[in-house]
């Protein structure tokens, strides 16, 4: 008997009142919509002290409360789940977080909005591009120049967080494969994605942790020859993407493993604030970039991939193919890519170039207060939200008028996706628990911040 | 209301602690169905912030500012909520039964700044350990040389 037929299974039971109220398990009809929320709900709402005092004692009902993680290896990385098993099947979940809490929003108060991107980045380190503009816009925002971005710089960060975007399905391929036992897999993932990196670290000298798109515009320009390398990714891409097809797509193992798995609707994904590949893996079409366009994506064209299941299968097969995707705006990147600067010519952001700090002392006076003192951003909040490969991630900053952020929040997509993994793991076994992990993707850099 | 800054207006509205689970109920009516992000402020050391004097004249500002972002995927629009919380008295309505999906930021709110909600089915800290004293998002809590909290490490 699984789970799921154990939970419906309740509607036998008639409803019988004693002198201590109803005992009896309700009709699932009767039971209010906010109750079922509450009470039988996929959640388990048990703090730890509460489940270390359970230790040891047997419960009637032949459950038991297992933990998952934080070492385990499928956990990506230190999430941690609580798992009320009956047998073999998951009643009720709890993820537990917080292992690689460093205080980042707290650090962020004491950064200038200039060193800001060093921390950003660090959250979602597999797609720190993203984290680093959706910061800088933010910035850019509060001080009222967010329409003054050269159109190089502009195509510049598109051109970054569309491969930041392959970057990172490609490494979801990788550990999805590894997580549902296609070890081979994960090679494949991570060789594709060093060759992303490797373009990274020739324009902003490292493979992570970037800080090259910055308040104003970018780090530096493009290095020379940057396109013959995009062009050289672009066409090794689809062959190996094919080849992923051939591995996992049509395997039969595969698609027993996530067809059917880990399915989530729409309305409890869009109640959940879901976003990104969970929410379109429902059927909902919603992606930032083509429903609130910014940076240029109004003039690139591309396709939002949308699911019809909700199952670890859609998510997977989103993902593959938004990397098609995001190659196909690539290109066209690279077409529209115009001359020009890759920062504002703003003194008041833009640290003057390199050449005038030797011939001007008002240049090399400039330069040392826009990198010790900062620059002041006018007192107000603005909240700034974009597509990262996870859902939206978004960046609130409230300014007192300093040179550091008074409040700086980020609203990580994967820190909200993760609390619809109770609700996929329900009724499931606990060897499908690791694929919902994986199909949801979290990094826990971000979830904990 | 709304409220200027940068270039792009953004709806922002200010409302009542009183009336905060109202207007959200009713915004969820008129289709803002998710509640993409929900945060707080600590204005302790900056208590005038960025607001119209009509605004102002209109609430008392206190200590702690719940700030709301609700996002309409079918009209394709945002609203931003502005709650004030008083610092003695931190208590606020939860949105749990309208957006479910709040139960990890109002925890997260309640962990770090301390707020708490009124009917959240599991106010627990989130991020940081269960024992832990403080909160860690105000601007009183001091950065560095804080004595070690953790049980049997050595301080």
């Amino acid at each position: 008997m699984t789970a799921t037929e154990d939970l419906t299974s309740t509607n036998q039971v008639t409803s019988a009142g004693t002198s201590e109220g109803r005992q009896e398990l309700q009709l699932r009809k009767d039971v209010s919509e906010k109750e079922v929320l509450r009470g039988s709900g996929a959640v388990l709402r048990m703090s730890e002290s509460e489940v270390a005092a359970l230790a040891g004692t047997q419960s009637e009902d032949q459950t038991m409360i297992i933990n998952m993680g934080p070492q385990h290896p499928s956990t990506h990385g230190v999430l941690r789940l609580m798992l009320e098993l009956k047998g073999e099947t998951v009643l009720r979940c709890k993820p537990v977080i917080g292992y690689l809490h460093t205080g980042m929003e707290k650090t962020g108060e004491s950064l200038t909005f200039m060193q800001g991107g060093t921390n950003v980045t660090r959250m979602d380190y597999a797609s720190p591009l993203n984290n680093e503009l959706v910061f800088a816009m933010t910035t850019e925002k509060l001080l009222g120049i967010d329409q003054d971005i050269p159109e190089r710089a502009v195509w510049i960060r598109m051109l970054l967080s569309e491969l930041n975007r392959i970057s990172s399905h490609l490494l979801f391929m990788a550990t999805n494969g590894m997580d549902l036992g296609a070890v081979s897999m994960m090679l494949y993932g991570f060789r594709e994605r060093e060759e992303v990196l490797r373009f990274f670290q020739k324009v902003t000298g490292l493979r992570m942790n970037h800080n090259f798109i910055r308040p104003g515009g970018v780090a530096a320009d493009l290095p020379a020859g940057w396109r013959d390398e995009v062009l050289g990714l672009l066409d090794t891409l689809p062959a190996r993407l094919a080849e992923y097809e051939i591995l996992m797509t049509g395997q039969p193992i595969w698609r027993e493993r996530l067809q059917g798995v880990g399915v989530i609707t729409r309305d409890e994904a869009i109640a959940l604030s879901a976003t990104g590949p969970i929410l379109r893996s429902t059927g909902l079409s919603w992606d930032l970039r083509r429903d609130m366009p910014y940076l240029r994506y109004d003039k690139v064209e591309f396709d939002v991939i949308v699911g019809s299941y909700g199952d670890a299968f859609d998510r997977y097969s989103i993902r593959l193919n938004e990397i098609r995707e995001s190659m196909r705006i690539v290109r066209q990147v690279l077409d529209a890519m115009p001359q020009g600067d890759y920062r504002i010519q703003d003194k008041k952001v833009t640290p003057p170039p390199r050449g005038r700090i030797d011939e001007s002392m008002e240049a090399l006076i400039h330069h040392f207060k826009i990198f010790t003192e900062g620059f002041k951003v006018p007192e107000g909040e603005a909240y700034v939200a974009i597509e990262s490969p996870r859902g939206e991630i978004a960046c609130y900053i409230a300014s007192d008028g300093s040179a550091t952020p008074y409040r700086m929040h980020v609203r990580a997509p994967s820190f909200i996706n993760i609390q619809t993994m109770p609700h996929m793991m329900r009724g499931g076994l606990v060897a499908d628990a690791v694929a919902v992990i994986s199909s949801v993707d979290p990094v826990l850099g971000e979830v904990d911040r | 209301m709304s409220q200027v800054s940068g270039r792009v207006a953004d709806d922002v509205r200010f409302v009542l602690k009183a009336d905060y689970l109202k207007t959200i109920t009713a915004l969820r009516g008129e289709g803002f169905e998710m509640c993409v992000d929900l945060t707080a402020v600590d204005y302790l050391t900056h208590p005038g912030r960025n607001i119209s004097p009509e605004v102002a004249s209109q609430i008392t500002l206190e200590r702690f500012e719940l700030v709301v972002n609700l996002l309409s995927l079918s009209q394709r629009r945002r609203v931003r909520l502005r709650v004030q919380v008083s610092e003695s008295d931190p208590v606020i309505d939860s949105a749990f039964d309208v957006y479910p999906g709040t139960e990890a930021m109002e925890r997260e709110v309640f962990d770090m700044f301390g707020i708490k909600f009124n009917g959240h089915p599991d106010l627990t800290r989130i991020l940081m350990p269960e024992d832990w004293q403080g909160h860690p998002l105000r601007k009183d809590y001091a950065q560095g040389n804080i004595p070690v909290q953790f049980k049997g490490a050595a301080s």
